[in-house]
Order: structure tokens, then C-alpha cells, then sequence
């Protein structure tokens, strides 16, 4: 390719052919003459992404073209991901979803060129923020985002980017400083007494929460010098020195005893020497002490609740759980206000379920200590926490409803097409008993040599001989060391027998291919095979599960269940593998990521994913078939690699060796010529692989 | 090739083989322990009723240093063995070696505890093959026995000798739960991390630091634990803050300390890595 700017009749010309816009009377001209000013390198880039647009919907493609034109200068390097993103957005929303992501994406790129450079975003400090603020508070706090940080005690809202300090690294801190400044104020108390007397006596309500704020900031500052003088100090670098006139508010703030009562005090003292507008500071946060107790007495009312009734079902069960004195071995459902040694608390606490030891901490936060009429139970009641009820109840599905959805992989776009594989699994329909019989009675001698080598691999001792080390002594190594040395040659030092535990630790999945390719012969060999494999693997005691895989187009992938990792082999199991029929296509993939998922479940040592077909993925449409099946499987099968499964095919196709390489890595496949050498050769490709 | 005939005189053949054996160990000072609870008093006496102890707990919360103390205290030598998932029967009963042309019989850790008299400690006893846990069977009842089958010996235990070994609920996985066959045959010690104040203590003194920076060292333990579940598998053992402590107690500045100590220890994860650095420079 020449390195030649194309001009804008020959862009025009392309565009026309991409897009057939001859046929639909449109005109690409203006879009080509924007296009002509771009570097080749560039102008390929648009072409590309119209080409691949236009495979899904020529209308997308017709879009993608004219937007490109307007932003694809302005884009520059960010106009893959931009292409990207709004044929994700297709996807899933169609024509004006794509052009609203188009749009969204290229304001982003503005907002994000005029932003400071070390501007950070709350997304990008969220997941160490969880963490963090999981270790100050025990449990997981909410974060969201708001245009200011303040908190209702149970979210903490922060702003969605900080650019005040001049690097990432200072905005990260001042993150971390809002954060903890908001879970102080839940965790020391600020929102313990009621400021409502005092606030509605003030002209201006708002001042008066502006200083309500700033010396609950003094207190909790001071709290936090003793429990992480690390952010209290990185607070006082960024305030610098109170101004004289509030300083004895500081000092008398900080003292340990202090409480919000007292912050309040000072608000009073404040309203009588007609305080104006408070002084500002870059670490304070928003204060709503308002909000905050609303949300407090329903939180609380909700976890007394679920302590008291976990508590009355406790001493139902076991009377002696509350420490076991005669005399407070009484009813198990006690009166209301049955007071309860502060001692027997922790201990009574311990037995609790986890719902109502959340609970009881959650309390225990709020009130700074249990209350001991918490720990009385009230009112009989089954066991329940709040807000499980709806979740948990088994919800019928609809008709027709997926059983899973998945992602693909789409390679042109470099990127995923979100929730694209409608999944649907179902019990294999049931074949004749006969036919299984016919097979086994047929093969008997075939299994019998089966069965008897595969019994060798059981999971038993080794003997290793010639090592180094080991338990038993190796006798022939030894006799030969002394005829070595007695000859005056050096002698091995190999002279013992290590043994070695082998355990079979290992799940199989199968992934049968029911394409209707399979139709005839090789159905029958899939078949054949897989009756002679269970009877092998029964032999062998692994862990393993067979399931069927077609479908036709994306919203309709089957996966049937012949034998499931709990199946037994019985005669139901044969009867399914006896019903394994010809269907439709196979779309692999999803597949593979399915029963990958499945497999991940099991817990042993090795997983090994083995897919039997008869020819490369494929599906309705020219869509999956060719490079873009190929490449979707190779990830999928990539993912399961990432999760420890390894994958395995075995294959009649003869082209298998063209794109088998590419899908399972060299050596992780095998063609076999001729089907009717499946059955024969499976157990045996089994007995190697697992070896 | 030049020839290598060697025949091996007696006495150079058996120095290797003493290397090899058992050390019996018997601390000159005193351990450093400080209880929790009543374990010194559970663990005297079973020792006194001859019976086997599990220590369980998450680990480096004093585990090992318990056992240390204890044979210390009761006078007996130690022989400890850090299970491994290759650790074989024979790696505790003992195995003939050849030596020239002999064959030379070497008591494993287990052997020797038991005709020493001394108390075996296997950490981690789970980690160990399923077959090693036999073994240890008919020590743990009243018959205090290990039969030694290659040498047809059967050892009965000396009242001195006492069993212990450790389990961690915490982390093993569901393939590696210890069988209740084998779990009831033991008293039980629970072990956690010690309250904050004694903690405090133990890494002060352990580490060599005062008291204020001991105090943030175990503020930043507490810290690090409720991220169980929750990005880290198990939070600071009181071991790691120790190192930390040494590390400061050697001019390292606090910071740098508890990384290094800590959180790289801890956490591959960049989030909670990330946490975890934040948390340090919290806390100090």
C-alpha cells in the first residue's frame, strides 16, 4: 500500500462500494472530503471500522462514516476505542444508541483534553478506596458519586474527579482524606445528638451548619490523630493553623472526651458573638446531620429487630447458650427489658448467624456500645434477616427467558459484544435402551481391554526407581553401583526408590458436538465412543460430565445435559447418550465458556475441557463461520485457560490441522481419519492425556 | 575418567549420617511467650495426663513460639517438622541409607522424638500426606506407640514424649479438612491474634521497638484483618508485624518497614495493595 493520501473521490468511491450508496441514493462526497485532509494511515482506520460497521447494518456503517468524517481529526489515536464503543452500544440499543455513545464519546475526550493533568477520577481510586475504608470499618461501606462528598451514615458520596492538588498522587490522598472524614463522622458520634434546637435559632440555617461542620471537622481531627495520625497529619498540611480567634474551639475540641454535644456548644457560643461566614478549607467535607439521623433510626429499628429475633431463636435451640447459670436458664422467649450481665454479651454474640452479627456491629457502631435491651429477645418469630425475603425466593422464569447469557468475542473490533449468546440448557432427550446394549454387547472385548488397562492408573503409589532419595532402597541400582565401583567406574548415586503418590485429582468435561453436520456416521461414532469412555472412565473413578452443544444463531445456543458431574452412569445416563442426535450448528464459543464455567466448579487439581466435533465452529449466517468463529472460540478457550482448565479436541475434520493449532496450541488435539476408529481411539487419547 | 574408588573408612561414613539426624533442641533461655488465656495451664497439663495437643489458629499468631516456650518450661527437647504436601511416612518414621556398602538405619524426626522422650511438633499437619496422618494414630491413644515396620520395632512412648501439632481453619481448602477420626483424638487449644495491648507488648519486645510504634504496628494488624474475605485470604499475623518492627527497630523509616513487611507479604492484588499502602501511611 502506497503511503499516498487518497484523495476524495477515491475515498468516495470505496465508501460507495462499503456501503452501496448508489443503490440507497446518498452521497458520500462530503464525508470523503473531510476525510481527504487525514493522514493514509488514518483514512484506512475509518474505512476499516465503516467496513465492519456496515456487516452488522448498513445504516451503522452510513453513520460511523459521516461521524467519522466530522470528529475522526479530533480523535486522532482514540478513534479505535471510539469506533468500538458505539457499535458496542449497537449492539445492545441499536442505531441511536451507537450515535448517543459516538456523541458521549467524543464530549469525554473534550472534557478529558480541559481537565488538569493530574486530575484523578472517583473510578479509578474506587476499588482501593472499598478496601480501605472495608479495613477502617469492618464491614463494606457504599461509595457513589455526588458533586460534593458528604454521607447519610451508610453511603459515602465523593465527587467523581479531584483536581484540586496539582499531582494524581496529592488528588488520590485528598480522596482518602474525604473518606475517612466522612466514616469519621459516622464512626465518632456526629450524628449522635439531635442539632435541630440549635440550628432554627439561627437566622441562617446554612451558616449555621457551615460552622456546625467545621468544628465537628476540629473533633473528629483529633479523634483520627489517635487512630491514624497518618491522615490527621496529612489534614493539618493541608489546612495549615487555625485562625487564633476559633483556637481554643480546637484545643477544647480535641480533648478525648469531646462529643458532638460539644461542637454544638461552641455552634451556641458562635450565635451569640453573631458569627458571619464560616473560614473555608480544601479538606472539609459536606456535613447533613439531618439526613443522616433519619436514615440512623431506620437502620437501627431494622437491626434490633434482626439481632432480637436471631436471639430468640438461639435460646429457643439451646437455652444454655446464655452462659449457662441456673437462673437465667429462663423461657427462651424472655420478657422484653430481661436486662443481661455485660459480660455474657461477646460470648452470646459469637454463636449468631452472620446476618445478625452484621447486625449487632452495625448497632454497636451506631450506639458506641450494645445496649442490653438489644440483646433481649421480643416476640417469637422464624429466623428471617430483613431484605433476604424477595431476593432469595426461587423466581420462576419466564418462557423463553436464557438460562445464561454471554459475552463474544468479536475480532474486528478488538472488543466484546456484551450479553450476545442467549443460552439455554436442558436435560438430552432419552434414546433406546437397546442401542446401548448393542454397543456394549458388541464391544465387549473392546471394553474388557479398556477397563483393564485403565484400572492400572488408579490413583496408587509409584515406585520411582533410581532416585536420589527415597524410602526403600532400590536393590538393582545398588548391586550395579558396587559392580560399578568394583570395576573402577563411578558408581550412580540413584540408589533409592521414591514413591510417589499419584492422585487423580482431575475433572473432565466433554463437550460433544451436535451440529448437524454430525448427521449419520459420525453421530454414531460420537456415540459409540462415549459409551466405551464412560465404561473406561467408571474403570478410572474421575470426576467427569458430558454435555451436547448446538444451536442456531445467537439467541438460541442449546446445551444439553447428557451426564452431569453428580450424574451416576446408569442406565438413564445411557439412555441419554443413546439420544445424542444431529441438530443444528455450533456456535463454540459460548459453549466453551459455559461448561468452562461449569467445570470451574469442581474441586480438584487438574480440569481438562475435551471437545469432540467434526469440523471447525460454525452458525447461521456468514457471521460466526470463518475467522470470526475461530477467533471467538480461541479466547473463549483462552479464558478457560485462565481459570486452570485445559482444553482438549479430538476431531474427524482432515482440515482440523489448519485452525486446530491456532485454537488448542499445538499437541493439545488429535484428527482421527476415520470415524469409525473413534470409539477405539478416544479412550485411548483419554488414558494418554490423563496419564 | 580418572577412577573415583573409594571405599569409605567407618568413621567418614558416619559424619554425614549424624548431620543428617534429628537435632533434639533445647533452648538455653527461655522463649519469650506471653499468654493469652489458659493455654499454659490446658497444654502443663495434658502433658502431665500424656495427652496430644492441636494448636489451632491463623498463622503467625504465636503457634510455633507457644510450643518453644512450652518444652522450655516443662524441660523436654523439641523436635519440630514443617509439613509439606510431599512429607511421606518415611520422612517421620526414618529410612536406611547406604553408606559404602552398608546400609545405615536413620531414625526420622518422629522416631527420635519418641525415643528422646521429647515433644514432637508437626506444624501444619494437614499439608502432609493422608498416609503420614496414620502413623501418628496409635501415638496419640493409649497405646503411645509407633511401630517402625521396616526395622520390625515396636517403640512405645516414654511418659516424656508428647505429641502436638497445628492446624490452621482459616485457609485450607475443602480437600484438606482434617478427619474427624484423627481431630478427636487430640486436646484442643484455640489460638488468635492476642488482644491489642498484649500484642502491642509482644511486638515491642520482640521487635525491639517502643511502645508508641509497636502500638500503630498492631493498629495497623487490626486494620489489615478486617480485610479478610475481602481482598486478602488472612490479615497480619502478629509474625509480620514483628518482622516490621525489626526492620524499624534497625533505622528503617516506618514507612518503608511496613511494606516491605506487610503489604508485599500480604497482597499480589493492586487494589488492595494500593489499600494496604494507604492504610500504612494512615497509621503512621
Amino acid at each position: 500500500m502506497s503511503e499516498r493520501k487518497l484523495f476524495a473521490h477515491e475515498i468516495e468511491a470505496r465508501l460507495d462500494e462499503l456501503l452501496l450508496l448508489k443503490l440507497r441514493q446518498r452521497s458520500a462526497e462530503q464525508a470523503a472530503r473531510q476525510l481527504e485532509t487525514l493522514p493514509r494511515v488514518r483514512q484506512e482506520r475509518v474505512l476499516h471500522w465503516v467496513g465492519i460497521a456496515a456487516q452488522g447494518a448498513n445504516e451503522l456503517g452510513w453513520q460511523l462514516a459521516s461521524q467519522a468524517a466530522e470528529h475522526a481529526a479530533e480523535l486522532g489515536d482514540a478513534f479505535d476505542a471510539w469506533a468500538r464503543a458505539g457499535l458496542a452500544a449497537h449492539d445492545g440499543g441499536g442505531i441511536d444508541a451507537a450515535r448517543q455513545a459516538w456523541q458521549a464519546a467524543v464530549e469525554e475526550l473534550r472534557a478529558a483534553a480541559a481537565r488538569p493533568s493530574g486530575s484523578v477520577a472517583l473510578a479509578e481510586v474506587e476499588g482501593r478506596l472499598n478496601r480501605f475504608l472495608q479495613a477502617l470499618h469492618g464491614r463494606p461501606l457504599r461509595l457513589a458519586s455526588a458533586s460534593r462528598a458528604w454521607t447519610d451514615g451508610e453511603t459515602l458520596w465523593l465527587p467523581e474527579r479531584l483536581d484540586r492538588a496539582a499531582d494524581a498522587d496529592g488528588n488520590r490522598r485528598l480522596y482518602t482524606l474525604l473518606a475517612v472524614q466522612l466514616w469519621a463522622q459516622a464512626r465518632f458520634g456526629s450524628f449522635n445528638v439531635d442539632p435541630e434546637p440549635e440550628l432554627s435559632q439561627w437566622p441562617d440555617r446554612s451558616a449555621a451548619l457551615a460552622w456546625f461542620a467545621l468544628f465537628e471537622a476540629m473533633r473528629l481531627e483529633a479523634r483520627l490523630e489517635a487512630e491514624l495520625p497518618g491522615i490527621a497529619r496529612d489534614i493539618r498540611d493541608l489546612r495549615g493553623p487555625w485562625p487564633a480567634a476559633l483556637q481554643p474551639a480546637a484545643d477544647s475540641l480535641a480533648r478525648p472526651d469531646a462529643t458532638a454535644a460539644d461542637s454544638l456548644a461552641w455552634l451556641a457560643e458562635q450565635r451569640k458573638v453573631g458569627a458571619g461566614g464560616t473560614p473555608i478549607y480544601p479538606h472539609l467535607t459536606g456535613f447533613d446531620p439531618l439526613a443522616a439521623r433519619r436514615l440512623r433510626a431506620v437502620r437501627m429499628a431494622r437491626d434490633s429487630k434482626t439481632l432480637r429475633r436471631a436471639l430468640n431463636i438461639m435460646r429457643a435451640v439451646d437455652p444454655h447458650t446464655r452462659g449457662g447459670a441456673g437462673d437465667r436458664e429462663q423461657a427462651p422467649l424472655a420478657a422484653e427489658g430481661d436486662a443481661l450481665p455485660p459480660d455474657l454479651q461477646a460470648e452470646e454474640l459469637q454463636g449468631l448467624p452472620p446476618d445478625a452479627q452484621a447486625a449487632a456491629q452495625s448497632l454497636q457502631q451506631d450506639l458506641d456500645g450494645m445496649p442490653p435491651e438489644i440483646l433481649s429477645p421480643a416476640g417469637p418469630g422464624a429466623w428471617q434477616p430483613e431484605g433476604r425475603e424477595e431476593s432469595e425466593a426461587p423466581v420462576a422464569e419466564p418462557e423463553g427467558r436464557p438460562d445464561a447469557v454471554y459475552d463474544e468475542w468479536d475480532y474486528r473490533r478488538e472488543a466484546w459484544r456484551r450479553d450476545w449468546c442467549h443460552l439455554y440448557e436442558s436435560e438430552g432427550p432419552a434414546g433406546e435402551d437397546a442401542w446401548v446394549e448393542g454397543v456394549r454387547s458388541r464391544h465387549a472385548h473392546l471394553i474388557r481391554s479398556i477397563r483393564r488397562r485403565f484400572e492400572s492408573l488408579r490413583g496408587e503409589d509409584k515406585a520411582e526407581r533410581r532416585q536420589l532419595d527415597g524410602e526403600e532402597i532400590d536393590l538393582d541400582a545398588q548391586v550395579e553401583a558396587r559392580a560399578d565401583r568394583r570395576s573402577g567406574s563411578e558408581p550412580s548415586p540413584r540408589l533409592f526408590i521414591h514413591r510417589r503418590q499419584i492422585e487423580r485429582s482431575l475433572a473432565v468435561m466433554f463437550m460433544v458436538d451436535m451440529s448437524g453436520s454430525t448427521k449419520g456416521w459420525v453421530n454414531d461414532a460420537e456415540r459409540e465412543s462415549l459409551v466405551l469412555l464412560c465404561e473406561a472412565i467408571e474403570a478410572l473413578g474421575d470426576r467427569y460430565a458430558i454435555y451436547g452443544f448446538s444451536g442456531w444463531t445467537r439467541t438460541r445456543c442449546d446445551i444439553y445435559r447428557i451426564k452431569s458431574f453428580t450424574d451416576r452412569y446408569d442406565a438413564a445416563t445411557r439412555r441419554r447418550i443413546a439420544g445424542i442426535e444431529a441438530c443444528d450448528y455450533t456456535r463454540m464459543g459460548v459453549a466453551v465458556r459455559h461448561l468452562s464455567g461449569l467445570l470451574q466448579g469442581q474441586a480438584t487439581r487438574h480440569k481438562l475441557l475435551v471437545t469432540l466435533s467434526d469440523g471447525r465452529p460454525d452458525d447461521h449466517g456468514d457471521e460466526y463461520r470463518g475467522r470470526y468463529g475461530i477467533e471467538d472460540t480461541r479466547r473463549a478457550l483462552l479464558e478457560a485457560r485462565e481459570k486452570g482448565i485445559r482444553g482438549y479436541c479430538v476431531t474427524i475434520d482432515r482440515h482440523g490441522a489448519d485452525y486446530l493449532p491456532q485454537l488448542y496450541g499445538p499437541a493439545h488435539y488429535s484428527v482421527i481419519d476415520d470415524a469409525s476408529q473413534l470409539p477405539r481411539k478416544l479412550a485411548e487419547i483419554y488414558r494418554k492425556l490423563t496419564a | 575418567m580418572k577412577s573415583t574408588r573409594s571405599t569409605p573408612s567407618d568413621s567418614s561414613a558416619r559424619a554425614p549420617i549424624s548431620a543428617l539426624a534429628t537435632p533434639l533442641k533445647q533452648p538455653a533461655t527461655e522463649p519469650y511467650y506471653h499468654a493469652v488465656g489458659d493455654e499454659v495451664d490446658v497444654f502443663a497439663a495434658a502433658a502431665q495426663s500424656q495427652l496430644p495437643v492441636m494448636l489451632k489458629g491463623p498463622t503467625g499468631c504465636g503457634k510455633t513460639r507457644f510450643v518453644e516456650h512450652m518444652a522450655w518450661k516443662l524441660g523436654r527437647p523439641l523436635v519440630t517438622v514443617a509439613c509439606h504436601d510431599d512429607l511421606t511416612t518415611a520422612d517421620l518414621v526414618g529410612r536406611y541409607l547406604i553408606v559404602g556398602d552398608e546400609t545405615v538405619w536413620l531414625d526420622g524426626p518422629l522416631t527420635a522424638a519418641v525415643r528422646a522422650g521429647a515433644i514432637c511438633y508437626l506444624d501444619e499437619i494437614v499439608e502432609a500426606r493422608k498416609d503420614t496422618t496414620v502413623v501418628i494414630h496409635p501415638l496419640t491413644d493409649s497405646r503411645r506407640a509407633l511401630p517402625v515396620e521396616k526395622r520390625g520395632e515396636y517403640l512405645t512412648a516414654p511418659p516424656d514424649f508428647m505429641l502436638v501439632i497445628s492446624y490452621n481453619p482459616g485457609y485450607q481448602s475443602v480437600l484438606k479438612e482434617m478427619k474427624p477420626s484423627t481431630r478427636q483424638r487430640f486436646v484442643a487449644v484455640d489460638f488468635d491474634y492476642p488482644q491489642a495491648e498484649v500484642e502491642a507488648r509482644i511486638v515491642a519486645h520482640e521487635g525491639g521497638v517502643d511502645a508508641a510504634t509497636a502500638g500503630r504496628l498492631v493498629k495497623l494488624g487490626g486494620l489489615t484483618r478486617k480485610l479478610k474475605g475481602a481482598g486478602l485470604d488472612e490479615g497480619a499475623g502478629t509474625r509480620l508485624l514483628v518482622h516490621a518492627a525489626q526492620l524499624i527497630a534497625r533505622g528503617m523509616n516506618p514507612l518503608a518497614a511496613c511494606t516491605a513487611a506487610i503489604a508485599r507479604p500480604l497482597a499480589d492484588e493492586p487494589d488492595t495493595r494500593n489499600a494496604l499502602d494507604d492504610l500504612i501511611r494512615a497509621v503512621f
